[in-house]
């Protein structure tokens, strides 16, 4: 042990919690991806040097208290209206960097014509999406993202296609839109995809410093509580099972 | 021999015990405490110190961001 007490001094640091993130300790559920983005943004943020001037766009759903977490300015949204709020806020406040962060329930369902749109009119705000194909804050229920045969508390014997659809690949549908500049899909469940999903966000930022439109990252997420199963379980179904209908990389890059 | 020498610092009270950070350790050097922290998580600990090479793959996937990654030159550390 006295070995290990020479490793740990100040000056030996090469990873730690980044100053944006605040002391808050999270209310998410054990191994949630949520906590993991979080920390990206705020490391991007910090990198950056724009903690004072960026404003987050903070949803409905699990993430509704992302404001507790991040030492920025935050404006709360009407369930699926963080696009729309964004779009309001970056077109008052241009020089600020603006983002907005929601899930699948609310960007993929309750907030799909706001989503449409400010992608459509090329908004140059950020929109962070976190998708694990399920309700999480509300018990688990059937999304427009659940995997078919995935089961939900509103479908317990899966879901099933000819009845509630195909679940919607909406960056595949954004990226067809004119003002969408980056649209990109990442995970976090492994260090070098966290890595990965980091270079993302930080690309989305630089979009919008340049005023080139709409940034969507779309990050592949599990949701352990709704999906009955323990963290490291879900990375693994997540693997197998969602990156096959979602797979990962740039959808578009202009 | 190993080139670097690592070692962690889990903010027990913090860890939730998720155990993202015991598969992503390329050498196995976390394990989940038997004990329990103040909120009932088996917190993450080093179980076994000497393996650690300061890759900081667990603090980078920790969702809690629990984890002080700490990495000095073999040699500096005698």
């Amino acid at each position: 042990m006295s070995d290990i007490n020479t490793i740990i001094k100040p000056e030996n640091i090469i990873y730690k919690k980044t100053d944006v993130l605040s002391e808050n300790e999270l209310h998410y559920c054990p191994g949630c991806s949520h906590g993991t983005v979080h920390k990206l943004i705020a490391e991007v943020i910090e990198e950056m040097g724009i903690q004072d001037k960026t404003i987050g766009i903070a949803p409905v759903g699990c993430s509704v208290l992302a404001y507790n977490y991040l030492e920025i300015d935050w404006q709360e949204a009407a369930h699926g209206r963080a696009p729309a709020l964004a779009t309001a806020v970056k077109r008052l406040m241009p020089e600020n960097y603006v983002f907005s962060y929601q899930g699948d329930g609310d960007l993929a369902a309750i907030g799909t014509a706001e989503t449409i749109h400010a992608c459509n009119r090329g908004e140059n705000i950020v929109m962070v999406f976190i998708n694990n194909g399920i309700y999480g804050m509300t018990g688990g229920q059937m999304a427009p993202t659940t995997l078919p045969g995935m089961p939900a508390s509103t479908c317990p014997a899966g879901r099933d296609v000819s009845h509630d659809g195909a679940p919607i690949k909406i960056s595949e549908i954004l990226a067809q839109l004119p003002g969408t500049c980056y649209v990109t899909r990442q995970s976090v469940h492994t260090a070098a995809n966290v890595r990965k999903t980091k270079k993302a966000l930080k690309k989305a930022f630089e979009n919008q410093a340049a005023n080139k439109g709409t940034s969507l990252v779309e990050v592949v997420s599990t949701c352990s509580s709704g999906w009955k199963m323990t963290p490291t379980k879900a990375n693994e179904w997540m693997e197998e099972n969602m990156f096959p209908y979602y797979p990962l990389g740039d959808i578009k890059d202009e | 021999m190993a080139k670097a020498k690592g070692a962690i610092v889990v903010d027990t009270a913090r860890c939730k015990g998720c155990g993202v950070c015991t598969t992503a350790c390329p050498t196995k050097v976390i394990e989940l405490a038997a004990e329990v922290n103040g909120k009932g998580y088996h917190y993450a600990y080093m179980a076994n110190p000497d393996a650690c090479i300061g890759c900081s793959n667990c603090g980078i996937v920790c969702p809690d961001t629990c984890i002080t990654v700490y990495r000095a030159k073999a040699g500096a550390t005698a």
